[in-house]
């Protein structure tokens, strides 16, 4: 059932503690901020975090890092120049990282969204990424056996939102979020701008509404 | 063309006729950063389908050239990447790889991660240019991981177009700062690919890593023998 709510608040209520979290964004551009400062002041805890990053500077998800809320990163590139906030919990070992190549995260995100169990990648065999990892010559190359990431809750940003939930992005912005609204069991939407169904060029459609159960416009 | 002949990139347009067969080409000077990125933009095939990494690889574009019509992948989401976004033209919806604010050129395309990654993975990217701690003989690549015990992991999206482009090429300086060659017999930093690199551009010498060996395709202020004497990896003349 689709939920348009009237704060960022009321959106993120649900997320419980010890919840997988799935944040979209690549660095700043699509990075859901108002939903993730709901969910800081939540209170919301023992979280682990999916993104890209491990958050920077100070704000969005690098406070929820500084506020002890994340037990565990699931990311590709957790160090920035201005990481410092995960930096400093993982050295004083306060937070547990899973670091995954970019496009493993991205396809192992995609492959719970649509339902599959695990794929053979080339991608980081041979590498200390892949130890311990079932391997197989397929196709003339070999091959490292990687199992799709779900999430109980993405927050996500997007330009516009229809009444039927269906989404459009802008530009680079839209990263991870169409794979991440189809991988978790609840999907938290940040938009610009709600239309009226028919509003949206069904054509132009990058999430389909099926995806998608709550969203609040901000800003 | 005689053997001390001025690499043609520092003169211009000339075509670089002398790369297949024979004594490699030298220059007396060698390889700035700047000159490098044009070196290697000249020798994108036209059409191509290119990602260019963070740092060195960057500097790349700027030598690109209309006619050659090379098409810029940025893995983050998008074909079609036009120069650095300056003034007005920043939108923080529209960076690269590299957070770095960039503008669209016309007939961009955008997509989502996993498409991205496809992309790279499937095999579709022409070329995609990296930086470097070590290439190997064999041409592994290590440029993701220091392998220092206090060393924080990242890895983005660096063995996905190792992996994926059907060529990579590298840009690095030869020498490490204590003049030890990057160019090894096997690398001792964490791999971030295996058998993936397929030129190796620095400021001394051209590297074309091929099925019987490690290529000399031309020099810059080094001769071939002082060359060999920088590595311990056996070299191929020409």
């Amino acid at each position: 059932m689709l939920e348009f709510k009237d704060s960022a608040a009321e959106a993120v209520a649900g997320v419980e503690d010890g919840s997988t979290v799935m944040i979209g964004g690549f660095g700043n551009a699509g990075q859901p901020f108002e939903l993730i400062d709901a969910l800081l002041q939540s209170g919301a805890s023992d979280l682990t975090v999916v993104n890209n990053n491990a958050g920077q500077a100070d704000e969005g998800l690098a406070l929820l890092i500084k506020e002890g809320r994340v037990r565990k990163m699931i990311c590709s590139f957790p160090r920035q120049s201005d990481s410092w906030h995960f930096d400093a919990k993982y050295r004083a070992a306060e937070i547990e990282l899973e670091l995954v190549p970019q496009g493993n995260l991205a396809e192992r995100i995609r492959a719970a969204g649509a339902g599959i169990g695990g794929f053979f990648t080339p991608t980081g065999y041979g590498t200390m990424l892949a130890e311990g990892k079932e391997t197989r010559l397929l196709d003339g190359k070999w091959q490292v056996f990687e199992t799709p990431i779900h999430a109980d809750v993405a927050l996500i940003k997007a330009l516009k939102a229809d009444g039927k939930g269906n989404l459009v992005y802008r530009k680079t912005a839209r990263n991870f979020g169409p794979i991440m609204a189809a991988a978790a069991k609840h999907t938290i939407v940040q938009v610009s701008e709600v239309v009226p169904i028919g509003g949206l060029d069904p054509e132009n459609v990058v999430t389909p509404g099926i995806y998608v159960n709550t969203i609040v416009k901000v800003g | 063309m005689s053997e001390l002949s001025t690499s043609s990139v520092s003169s211009g347009g000339t075509p670089r006729s002398a790369r297949q067969g024979g004594a490699p080409q030298t220059s007396d000077a060698p390889m700035g950063r700047d000159d490098l990125a044009r070196l290697v933009a000249r020798d994108v095939a036209p059409g191509s389908f290119v990602n260019l990494g963070i740092g060195q690889p960057t500097l790349v574009s700027n030598y690109l050239t209309d006619e050659q019509d090379i098409t810029l992948h940025t893995e983050n989401g998008m074909l079609g990447m036009g120069p650095a976004a300056v003034g007005d033209e920043v939108d923080p919806d529209l960076i690269n790889a590299g957070k770095i604010p960039v503008t669209e050129l016309p007939g961009a395309s955008y997509f989502h991660h996993a498409d991205s990654f496809a992309i790279m993975r499937g095999g579709h990217l022409d070329v995609c240019v990296l930086g470097a701690f070590q290439v190997s003989a064999t041409g592994d690549l290590a440029n993701w991981h220091t392998g220092a015990p206090d060393a924080i992991p990242a890895v983005g999206g660096a063995m996905d177009l190792a992996t994926g482009a059907k060529d990579v090429y590298v840009m690095m300086t030869l020498l490490t700062k204590d003049g030890k060659s990057k160019l090894v017999p096997s690398c001792s930093y964490p791999l971030t690919g295996v058998g993936c690199v397929t030129r190796v551009y620095t400021d001394k010498a051209v590297f074309l890593i091929t099925g019987d060996g490690v290529r000399v395709r031309e020099t810059f202020g080094v001769t071939f023998e002082e060359l060999e004497q920088l590595m311990d990896v056996p070299l191929l003349a020409g």
